[in-house]
């Protein structure tokens, strides 16, 4: 069962491994002018620096070295800063694993609250918050941080407008990155909460006098955050995809500032490598929640023993 | 991310929505009661009154607008006010002109990409639920592949290969979305491809190609528009994502996205420069998720 799943995000790492080389392959340019720039240019340097990136070798040879590397977790060479790739990730992705692990956080605790605060009162409070949730799903996170800069940074003063200094300059990054994802967990644990309450077992809890908020919160709730579980990586990617624009907006360094820089001077190495790095956690983490849901549900760890 | 749809909250809203009509309306006139339907569903109103206006901005902008690069250093960064309802950007372009200009640029990126999209997802999906079951595994894996990426990210890789600019927004962004047109394409051809006619046109004769293309495609495409329509709005928004980023439409040219990032500079003196476009973004989605779901509603209402 493990073994199967762990078996498939193998396999899917390595297909998006082999799409990603073919997609370098494909790309118009030669790397040679790339990592030139605007250096000294003669037929002995590309010669050298061809023989020096393995460029004079065959795709097939350098597709396997490519993968080699990856395996052994090398990232290869930026062209532009002529260091290895993990050194760069590295100086940075602890700023964005804070940012993401606050905003994940922080998102799910808002749901939590914002799915009890509405379930079970009635058609009008489903309205509201229904409102809410599409509000927070389609508001793009540079419009919130904007919105959130503004007041909070420049005229109330309480947040630091840009860098990565401490906590107080998290929040308004961490919040803006929250709110689509409170949007989106919201409308499913809500579903779930009120799918749950249908249940007998939330009958047979009233008929034993449990209050009604006692159901929510006892019983419905832990059938109502497994659904939750299986999104974990979808939350995941939202997180980063969401990093490379909210970086942008707060001026934070991070994965998502060192990606567009490396888009906008065609250093691949570097684009590639934050992009594998991503895919790579991405089925890390869908693996580890599928997983977790047999762990979580007993129902689950019974239809499969049977 | 929009683009998660919930068959149960669909159905719940849709039966909570259903007017209740207590007394007999037979003798009213048809108007009325189609006016008190409409006003049941202020969001619907106000998403098709929003997508018209968005109509009118892309085919004729001219009819809504004075010109949207026309500088007035003099009046720079001016508060709405009546003569300019959303205030003035840094070099006293009237911000309303150029969020109604920038209509075309941001909505003809996400319009050509969900094209891409579904013209891509359409033709692997039919593939993969056509094919032998290897085939049909590889293709799997494939787009599973592609959906590890997250979506921002893989349009970003796209974009480093192909180089900035609006038409690798088009490519990059609806290459990126494929998985999710090409999955439920696959499903719906597992299920034409047991239908009768299906059969009954193998047994007289058709051929792979014509089978496919005059029985199975017309087919499975009963659920693409609407997933299209819900679509639309996440390419909007990463359209607009990555133009801020400065991948995408370059200034001067009237952008949402990139009207957002030349504001960030002066958002400090003057917030109507990046908050309009952002806000036109914003609407945007909002339309394409509840008209999306109102379509959807109507049609799984007509086949149930």
């Amino acid at each position: 069962m493990l073994a199967r799943r762990v078996g498939t995000a193998v396999v899917v790492l390595w297909v998006a491994a082999t799409a990603t080389y073919l997609a370098l392959l494909a790309a118009p340019g030669s790397t040679v002018d790339t990592i030139i720039g605007d250096g000294a240019d003669s037929p002995e340097i590309r010669a050298q620096i061809a023989r020096e990136w393995d460029l004079d070798r065959s795709p097939l040879v350098q597709y396997a070295a490519y993968l080699g590397r990856l395996v052994r977790g090398d990232l290869g060479r930026s062209y532009l800063l002529q260091r290895p790739v993990s050194e760069v990730l590295g100086a940075q992705l602890g700023s964005t694993v804070q940012l993401a692990v606050a905003a994940a956080t922080l998102g799910v605790l808002l749901s939590v609250v914002l799915a009890l605060v509405t379930t079970g009162r009635g058609a009008w409070a489903r309205r509201v918050s229904g409102t809410v949730e599409l509000a927070f799903v389609s508001t793009p996170g540079f419009l919130v941080g904007m919105v959130l800069l503004n007041v909070f940074s420049f005229r109330w003063g309480l947040f630091p407008v840009a860098g990565d200094r401490g906590i107080a300059a998290l929040v308004l990054p961490a919040v803006t990155l929250a709110l689509p994802i409170a949007g989106l967990l919201t409308q499913v644990l809500r579903e779930g909460l009120e799918r749950a309450l249908d249940e007998p077992f939330a009958v047979t809890a009233r008929a034993r006098g449990l209050r009604e908020r006692a159901v929510v919160a006892r019983h419905a709730l832990r059938h109502a955050l497994l659904p939750v579980v299986t999104l974990a990586g979808w939350v995941f990617g939202g997180l980063l995809g969401g990093a490379v624009i909210v970086e942008q907006v707060f001026g934070r360094p991070g994965l998502g500032q060192i990606a567009v820089t490396a888009v906008t001077s065609q250093d691949l190495p570097v684009v590639l490598a934050v992009v594998m790095l991503s895919a790579a956690v991405f089925v890390a983490v869908s693996t580890l929640a599928d997983t977790l849901y047999a762990v979580v549900d007993p129902r689950l760890r019974t239809a499969v023993a049977a | 991310m929009t683009s998660i749809a919930s068959p149960q909250s669909t159905q719940a809203q849709a039966a909570q929505a259903q007017p209740v009509q207590a007394e007999p309306v037979a003798d009213r006139p048809q108007a009325t009661r189609a006016g008190r339907r409409w006003a049941a569903r202020p969001g619907l109103v106000l998403a098709s009154l929003y997508v018209g206006a968005l109509v009118v901005a892309v085919v004729a902008p001219g009819l809504l607008a004075g010109d949207p690069l026309r500088a007035d250093p003099l009046n720079a960064l001016a508060a709405p006010s009546g003569a300019h309802w959303f205030g003035t950007d840094y070099l006293g372009r009237d911000v309303l002109d150029r969020v109604v200009f920038g209509a075309r640029q941001s909505l003809g990126i996400a319009v050509g990409a969900t094209l891409v999209a579904v013209v891509f997802g359409v033709l692997l999906g039919v593939t993969a639920g056509l094919a032998h079951r290897y085939a049909d595994e590889a293709l799997s894996r494939g787009l599973d592949a592609v959906s590890a990426f997250p979506l921002m990210l893989l349009a970003l890789l796209i974009i480093a290969i192909a180089g900035t600019g609006p038409g690798s927004l088009v490519v990059a962004i609806g290459i990126a979305m494929t998985p999710h047109y090409a999955r439920v394409v696959r499903a719906q051809t597992f299920v034409v491809r047991r239908a009768a006619y299906v059969t009954h046109a193998v047994a007289f004769g058709a051929g792979r190609g014509r089978l496919a293309l005059r029985h199975v495609v017309p087919n499975v495409l009963g659920p693409v528009p609407v997933l299209a329509v819900i679509g639309l709005g996440e390419a909007v928004l990463i359209a607009a994502g990555l133009s801020f980023l400065g991948l995408g439409a370059q200034p001067p040219a009237p952008e949402w996205g990139a009207m957002l990032a030349d504001g960030r500079a002066y958002l400090h003196a003057a917030w109507w420069a990046p908050v309009f476009p952002g806000l036109a973004v914003t609407a945007t989605i909002l339309s394409a998720t509840v008209l999306g779901r109102r379509l959807q509603r109507f049609f799984e209402g007509r086949r149930a």
